[in-house]
């Protein structure tokens, strides 16, 4: 009995086992914690229940023939990753685009980066424990979905951009359609606003909790909304331009504070950037072809290493190429910027409480097939 | 500016290679020399050029997908066209250089994109690729060094960049890079027991 009350309680650990089958992981993520009592003492994910091992496959078919897998990543901004392969191997063998196929490719993957930012809303307000948002959320989701697939005939995983072009043209129904959709998310903004973002619950939960430096995020690589929340001025689209990005006026929200409220405000502004950038592309919509002239037919690179990047949803998303000269990528290195996110949560989530690390990792905006490839 | 900065930062690290075997353009200061030869590069890349039989340690100080430069080139960063390769310094080192690399990288303030392998079976070699980009300025750094292909070993730059920590116990999985004083090489995204390397090109399911 003595040795009982005499033990130091703060010396007593215990591990707990977060997934992979986990509502708030949104995958198959497995977090192993160590904690004391509610406190995370040290936070260890443990990935690769999704590996599919992308860049063995994209060693053994042809450049073409890896562009369905591109949407098979990061399933819910598939067309940034669409258009980070195509721009890799345009640059490799030198292909020219159309501007109207780069103009479609921007209308649509910024279309792609509002769906994306929407589930994420709807998902992270459902894991604080809010569940109407999300209703909200995927109502809106759903016109982009619809507007998508009239295009590319796939709802999700996109499969829509190819060397030198785009696969399908968009007609006049799919423009009017756009426009209304802006109307009508611009009205729906305010009621986001006034309805979640402004909410006592959601700032208590998120205000001041979960920082991220900027040395942190220098060290672990992390891009996107997480580093612009720390106060990092970084956007592929601005910082290294590629397709057609230059001719929009568009600002990149940043947020100086670090917090899991930052990283929230980021997206939200994200979503109006957006739209910004798809009323001026629809405004400008140069006429002309969607594809090169001279059919694309056989796609062989010349030998050497290239690499691009582009901004996708969750952030700067790289791919590295190398190519012996045949019509075989020799290696293909994919690096999706939710792996180098995540990387972080060990060392942001130690001496956090259990439910503000989970907004934490929610605010990180897990995909987790984009993680594991 | 950051481009010119950090070429010359990163040259210094090839102080002590210099006395080694001489480079054929041996007048050429070495600055010019690498530069001469990233441009003759960008002309031409196809030409094998006659002095294609330089020392071992030349050789393996250029494990370039197979260029041949014209002249071998003073060993050093060397620049390459942007707008075709997508980055603008690559760097070459020896493994025991790259930890020292990475200092020098993180004092600039660059951070780290992600750090993978290449096979070269036909030369007996693997490659290991470290990409560096910086928040501020557009300068894209690529580090590479080679090791043998039967006893791959590097030292970890995990200590420094903490982030390269799953980069390279991922380039373990899929190459089987020995990443030396790296805390926990156990595989990352392949099964827990797994004792194969997925990318390497001899391997069969």
């Amino acid at each position: 009995m003595k040795g009982l009350l005499q033990r130091d309680v703060n010396q007593e650990t215990f591990t707990l086992n977060l997934g992979p089958q986990h509502p708030a992981t949104h995958g198959v993520l497995r977090v192993k914690l160590e904690m004391d009592g509610e406190y995370i003492v040290e936070a260890e994910p443990v990935l690769g229940y999704i590996h599919r091992m992308h860049e063995k496959m994209g060693e053994n078919r042809t450049w073409a023939k890896f562009l369905p897998n591109c949407g098979r990543m990061d399933y819910l901004s598939a067309m940034s990753y669409n258009h980070g392969y195509v721009a890799t191997v345009e640059r490799a063998a030198g292909i020219e685009v159309p501007e109207r196929a780069e103009y479609i490719r921007v209308i649509t993957v910024e279309l792609n980066r509002i769906s994306s930012h929407l589930l994420w809303f709807g998902a992270f307000v459902l894991d604080l424990g809010g569940f109407t948002p999300l209703l909200y959320a995927f109502d809106d989701r759903e016109q982009i979905l619809d507007l998508l697939e009239s295009v590319t005939g796939s709802r999700l995983t996109y499969c829509y951009f190819r060397f030198g072009g785009v696969y399908n043209d968009i007609d006049d129904s799919f423009i009017a359609g756009t426009r209304e959709f802006i109307k009508r998310l611009r009205k729906r903004m305010p009621m986001y606003d006034a309805l979640v973002t402004k909410n006592i619950i959601l700032i208590k939960r998120l205000k001041d909790i979960g920082f991220i430096t900027k040395d942190m995020a220098r060290r672990y690589g992390a891009t996107g909304p997480v580093a612009r929340g720390s106060g990092i001025d970084f956007d592929v689209r601005k910082h290294e331009p590629y397709s057609v990005y230059p001719e929009f006026d568009f600002d990149i929200p940043v947020y100086e504070e670090g917090d899991s409220m930052a990283r929230y405000m980021v997206r939200m502004d994200e979503i109006e950037q957006s739209m910004r950038i798809i009323e001026q592309a629809l405004d400008k919509l140069p006429g002309g072809e969607i594809k090169p002239k001279k059919a694309v037919k056989m796609v062989k690179p010349e030998k050497g290493d290239y690499y691009c990047a582009v901004e996708a949803a969750r952030g700067s998303f790289g791919i590295r190429i190398v190519s012996d000269g045949t019509n075989t990528p020799y290696r293909m290195k994919l690096r999706s910027p939710t792996y180098s996110n995540l990387s972080l949560f060990g060392e942001a989530a130690k001496g956090m409480l259990l439910p503000d690390a989970l907004a934490l990792m929610g605010s990180l905006d897990l995909v987790i097939p984009e993680i594991d490839r | 500016m950051l481009l010119a900065k950090m070429k010359e930062a990163l040259s210094r690290l090839y102080e002590d290679i210099e006395q080694a075997p001489e480079p054929v353009a041996a007048e050429v200061l070495p600055d010019e020399a690498a530069a001469e030869a990233a441009g003759a590069e960008d002309v031409q890349p196809e030409e094998a050029g006659p002095a294609a039989e330089t020392g071992p340690q030349q050789e393996e100080a250029q494990g370039d997908e197979g260029e041949e430069p014209e002249a071998a080139p003073a060993p050093g960063p060397k620049e390459t066209d942007y707008a075709a390769k997508g980055y603008h310094l690559d760097v070459d080192l020896s493994p025991a250089k790259v930890p020292e690399a990475a200092e020098i990288l993180l004092r600039e303030n660059f951070f780290i994109e992600s750090i993978t392998g290449v096979d070269w079976i036909d030369e007996q070699q693997l490659e290991a690729v470290y990409d560096f980009n910086h928040f501020d300025e557009l300068c894209r750094i690529v580090i590479r060094t080679t090791t043998d292909r039967d006893n791959p070993e590097i030292p970890t730059i995990s200590h420094i960049y903490q982030g390269a920590n799953w980069h390279e116990r991922e380039a373990h999985d899929f190459f089987g890079i020995k990443f030396i004083g790296h805390p926990d090489l156990s595989p990352l995204l392949l099964p827990e027991d797994a004792d194969f390397h997925p990318l390497l090109k001899d391997f069969k399911a």
